[in-house]
């Protein structure tokens, strides 16, 4: 590793990793910083490793990611592996370590591609052990070819659905799913679905699960109204409403999902200016269509940006590689319009079958913001829901304040897996728009950093 | 915990809360655990409530162990090494009572 790159891309997804290679292929000197041990990000996780065979449990969308791997393979990019990223700043210096040692690196540009997290589920008995997010049980399958005995699928969204008609392939009996999405989603998307007409391929891909999930035998519950999951020190079931009326099944594994949003605290601990989208509720980066973001000399691609998809940040990221090429005067404004353009085109085309999904797998209220008193919201300092409201009606503005009141997003994820809800709970209760409320301020070192480690940096200096 | 079948995978020999596990190569902390049939990784320093993974993508902190002595360690973001020694987190990481145990961890 060097202490200065034209351009650094942090995440090896298909945002970083189109990005990284493009902009390699122009001449730029460039660094892919990645917290995992190989390329692919999330959706493509381990695709070095797999063999053939996992094709048809894992689908052949998922080997698209090869081509991405190959790519940046053939490319000059130097790709540092196991980076925990602890910082970016406005002066665009990178704090990461490697190995256990701490490092300062500088570029003249960065772009900032660190995808996506799966939403916050905030459930009764979401953090009894055996709960886990179904993206964590892909991973699983993904990374070491581990599969979870007997879960209970619970929410909402086309993963949720992949990941359970993975399940299936790879054998697995699925206990049961539990669909939380509203039934009113279903008449509020019939708009965004005929708008969408162009990408309908999607959309039979999605019908080909379910119909997979069906045919198996799976219990395939719809309408599901509430969930609490059941247990002392471990999962021992999941009660759920339907039509008002509570039920109740046994298992030891239950997989959450309603969404992925965006992963800003490094963006957001940057300087960058996100904004609510109240379409896909979560906070979006504020990005031209370079990406370049409201800090200068940082750009912020795919995922990360705002929820697109795997193809779409693979364009996005591509665009912010010609942004920074244009910035640092390694592209003619000229040749930069003409790369640009049919990008532009393609992004622009995917855009109504995003709403369509939005619309449809729009978490329900009672998911956003718990009613029940009891459901832990912050994970990490186990603050209630009911603590939360109590705190608002102490006077508590907003989610910054209330780390006084309850300590509420001040535990080691930094807010990654309660600062939507606590955002979203205190707009609820205040009667504002979330953008009002405002998120948890996020600061650097947005991941562990030891002393030692910050201690030797000062001695090299 | 099933497996599906793999290319050849070497095996690695890990240490958790002093119980032998065998591995498989390029396995994260979490996953080996996971797949040995462990599903409490530490408990809470707050309410001393058990907990295990959720995100296995280095999001949620709930996988924190100890490893080699070293406490706070995300199980899911570190990869399986021979010999690794894992150890349960119970209640906030004692970094001094960590020094003065030595290399009995």
């Amino acid at each position: 590793m060097k202490d200065h790159y034209d351009i650094a891309v942090i995440g090896a997804g298909p945002a970083g990793m189109s990005a990284a290679s493009l902009a390699a292929a122009h001449g730029a000197c460039v660094v892919l910083l990645d917290e995992q041990m190989g390329p692919g990000g999330q959706i493509y996780r381990d695709i070095s490793r797999q063999k053939a065979a996992d094709l048809t449990i894992l689908g052949s969308d998922y080997y698209r990611g090869k081509v991405l791997v190959d790519r940046l393979a053939a490319s000059a990019v130097e790709h540092v592996k196991g980076a925990s990223i602890w910082q970016v700043s406005a002066e665009l210096e990178i704090g990461l370590t490697v190995n256990g040692v701490a490092h300062l690196i500088t570029a003249k540009h960065i772009i900032i591609a660190t995808g996506a997290q799966e939403r916050p589920f905030p459930v009764a008995g979401w953090t009894l052990p055996g709960v886990m997010n179904a993206g964590a049980a892909q991973i699983l399958l993904k990374s070491s070819g581990i599969v979870l005995p007997d879960p209970i699928f619970v929410g909402s969204g086309p993963l949720l659905y992949l990941i359970a008609y993975q399940y299936l392939r790879a054998g697995i009996k699925i206990k049961a799913v539990l669909d939380t999405t509203p039934r009113s989603n279903f008449s509020a998307s019939l708009r965004p679905l005929v708008a969408s007409f162009r990408q309908i391929g999607q959309l039979w891909k999605g019908i080909g699960w379910l119909r997979e999930l069906r045919r198996s035998g799976t219990d395939f519950v719809r309408a599901v109204e509430d969930v609490r999951i059941i247990g002392t020190d471990a999962v021992t079931g999941v009660e759920y409403k339907k039509k008002g009326t509570w039920q109740q099944l046994g298992t030891d594994t239950v997989l959450l999902h309603q969404g992925v949003v965006p992963n800003i605290n490094l963006a957001m601990a940057a300087g960058c200016v996100h904004h609510w989208s109240e379409m896909q509720l979560c906070w979006n980066a504020a990005v031209d269509d370079l990406g370049h973001s409201s800090v200068d000399g940082i750009s912020i691609a795919g995922d990360g940006v705002s929820i697109m998809g795997a193809d779409g940040a693979e364009t996005l990221g591509q665009l912010a590689a010609i942004g920074a090429l244009q910035k640092l005067c390694k592209l003619d404004p000229h040749t930069c319009l003409r790369l640009a353009e049919p990008l532009l085109d393609i992004q622009s085309r995917r855009a109504p079958f995003r709403r369509f999904v939005d619309t449809l797998y729009r978490p329900a209220a009672q998911f956003l913001h718990p009613a029940d008193e009891t459901t832990v919201v912050c994970r990490c300092e186990e603050v209630t829901a009911g603590e939360i409201r109590e705190a608002v009606r102490l006077g508590c503005k907003g989610p910054n304040q209330l780390k006084s009141f309850t300590r509420a997003g001040m535990g080691p994820c930094q807010g990654r897996f309660c600062g939507l809800t606590v955002s979203t709970m205190i707009a609820n209760e205040l009667n504002l728009p979330v953008s009002e409320v405002g998120a948890i301020r996020v600061r650097a070192p947005v991941k562990p950093l030891e002393l030692g480690q910050l201690a030797d940096l000062c001695s090299l200096e | 915990m099933a497996r599906l079948a793999r290319n050849t995978v070497s095996k690695v020999m890990i240490h958790f809360a002093g119980e032998p596990i065998e591995a498989q190569a390029g396995d994260s902390v979490a996953a080996a655990l996971l797949s040995a049939g462990y599903g409490v990784f530490r408990t809470t320093p707050v309410s001393g409530a058990a907990r295990g993974p959720l995100c296995m993508m280095g999001v949620c902190f709930d996988c924190l162990v100890q490893i080699d002595g070293l406490g706070n360690q995300q199980a899911c973001m570190r990869e399986v090494r021979e010999g690794m020694r894992i150890q349960p987190q119970d209640s906030a990481f004692d970094a001094v009572a960590a020094i003065s145990l030595g290399d009995t961890l």
